[in-house]
């Protein structure tokens, strides 16, 4: 009796750490034996109604066209949209450091004056090029590009103002950086008018948000569309589908269980509307590249049009997916609850 | 197995198909509901498979009382219960395989297991060669078959069959009745509504029978 109660004791400290070894194997063991058949079976089972819901879509190739059609539509208006307002984002950005400041000095103001005054403004840390662009010289200019030579040639004297062109300085070109300089040289020049040609760029940035709020809202209002529109396809699948539903129901199937092919439908109606409006978004690019690269070579600038990248592409997919699924979520839990196999007498 | 304690249903319609029924049914027995139609043997069936709610009293089906067995509860207590119509309800647009497997496929069971019990059920119905054709293609009288074996695939406890010989000529609707009795041997409980007198005459088993919603004779004096 000692003996075998004395071997144990001496092995009692490795004891706790060997035992739960051969349990947690005899427990997994179990587990493999008993559960893992049904969550496999319900990862299969999910797979099957996947392509299930799919072969069905594939069975009427019309009509699932067009819903795809018309959500891949309803997708890409804002996404493109979106993409529009972002590229002119872009390009306002571009355009803010070039803003120059015009000087109209006042007409009193000689020649001379001017040009001391240029250079004055030369000197000025805040500038980084002061350039005179004298009456005469701006008169002859006008001159020969407007054709209103005999005209300009009626008049008694010279119209036109001195103007000195200034271009601020690099690190002084933010919009508020050039309203306190145009403010400070309004002050301090002889001059009837300082205009920033910045205006325009915070105008275009003011429109530009406009624009990016309503295609926000275009984007709420037509989500909600896609939506309906697939909430509707599936509710008249169900619809067709009623009988096979009340069989299901009668056998004991759980309402999660005969909602799933209608999710994968869904989900699948999203995912190919998603990918149709990539389709048209990046083929609109397309087409807009070429006439956008004239247009702004015609202006001296290498902008070109930016497409919705790796992260935008993935975004929309998600966003038709999500709505896909979404939208028939709703509209069969609603329909799942209202076919009931007895409920007909 | 199953109880009726006072049960009246009515319908939204003002129509009361049951008017006070008592009935209590052992584990595996085999019994009858009869009756013209309208008398109420369907809704005594639709009661037992919470397809219909009774208005006033309780319904027993296998020690619980179905009043309280909320809507989500409804299906897991349904797999209990093997159901057969006198339209059979199979899915037509698929194979007779995949309709009688159809209650292991809502329970989650595995493709081998499904294959292995599929085939089982088809063959206690002398169908398991029609495995792969569509129900369509089938005489009625097979596919009431059909019907039966995917109303015993699970092996419920309790098999309850709606006027299941309503379509059927005498000597299939006896191929039929026997194949209910012969799940009756092995200790399944049968409950099954028919108008068929001489049929039921025939197989002698007990017979409750309902005349507008009331029990009448034999069954109504022994409660």
């Amino acid at each position: 009796m000692s003996r075998p109660m004395a071997r144990p004791k001496t092995r009692r400290p490795k004891r706790p750490a060997r035992r739960p070894k051969p349990a947690a194997r005899v427990r997994r063991e179990r587990l493999s034996g008993f559960r893992w058949p049904s969550l496999g079976g319900a990862v299969v089972d999910h797979a099957r109604v996947l392509v299930a819901s799919l072969g069905r879509l594939a069975s009427h190739p019309l009509s699932t066209l067009m819903t795809v059609a018309v959500i891949g539509i309803a997708l890409a208006l804002p996404a493109g949209l979106h993409l529009l307002v972002s590229n002119g984002r872009a390009l306002g950005g571009q355009w803010d450091g070039a803003a120059e400041l015009s000087v109209y000095l006042r007409e009193d103001v000689e020649l001379g004056a001017a040009r001391k005054l240029t250079t004055d403004l030369e000197k000025d840390p805040d500038i980084a090029e002061a350039r005179l662009i004298a009456a005469d010289d701006a008169l002859a200019e006008f001159r020969e590009y407007s054709g209103f030579g005999a005209a300009i040639d009626a008049l008694p004297d010279n119209p036109l103002p001195h103007l000195i062109v200034i271009l601020p300085a690099e690190n002084n070109r933010s919009a508020e950086a050039v309203d306190a300089l145009r403010k400070k040289l309004a002050d301090s020049l002889p001059a009837d008018l300082v205009q920033a040609d910045t205006a325009w760029v915070a105008r275009l940035q003011a429109m530009l948000d406009l624009l990016r709020r309503s295609v926000l809202l275009a984007g709420i209002l037509l989500a909600v569309g896609v939506l309906i529109i697939i909430g509707n396809t599936i509710r008249l699948d169900i619809q067709n589908r009623r009988d096979e539903i009340e069989v299901t129901k009668l056998i004991g199937a759980t309402d999660a269980f005969i909602r799933r092919p209608f999710l994968y439908t869904g989900l699948w109606y999203g995912l190919l509307g998603g990918l149709l409006a990539l389709l048209l978004v990046a083929g609109s690019l397309l087409a807009l590249d070429e006439p956008v690269r004239r247009l702004s070579g015609l202006y001296g600038s290498g902008f070109r049009l930016v497409g919705p990248g790796m992260v935008g592409a993935i975004g929309l997919i998600a966003a038709g997916i999500a709505l896909g699924w979404l939208g028939s979520w709703v509209s069969a839990t609603r329909s799942m609850r209202r076919i009931e196999p007895g409920g007909r007498q | 197995m199953i109880r009726f304690e006072q049960v009246f249903k009515r319908y939204p319609g003002g129509r009361e198909a049951l008017s006070g029924v008592d009935m209590s049914m052992e584990s595996g027995e085999m019994a009858f509901l009869t009756g013209r139609s309208g008398a109420g043997k369907s809704t005594m069936l639709k009661l037992i498979g919470l397809l219909e709610r009774p208005t006033r009293g309780q319904v027993i089906v296998d020690g619980r009382n179905t009043g309280g067995i909320g809507r989500r509860q409804i299906p897991a207590f349904r797999r209990q219960i093997g159901m057969v119509f006198q339209d059979h309800k199979l899915l037509h647009d698929r194979t007779v395989y995949d309709n009688v497997a159809l209650p292991l496929v809502i329970r989650g069971m595995s493709g081998k297991e499904i294959g292995k019990r599929v085939r089982a059920a088809l063959d206690q119905v002398g169908l398991l060669h029609t495995e792969k054709v569509k129900p369509m293609t089938l005489s009625t009288g097979e596919q009431q078959r059909i019907g039966i074996a995917r109303a015993v695939v699970c092996k419920p406890s309790l098999l309850i069959a709606d006027e299941p010989t309503g379509n059927l000529d005498p000597d299939l609707s006896m191929e039929i009745m026997r194949l209910f009795e012969r799940f009756h041997e092995v200790g399944v409980t049968v409950l099954i509504a028919s108008h068929d007198l001489h049929l039921i005459h025939q197989l002698g088993h007990r017979q409750i029978e309902l005349n507008e919603g009331r029990l009448t004779g034999e069954e109504a004096r022994l409660v």
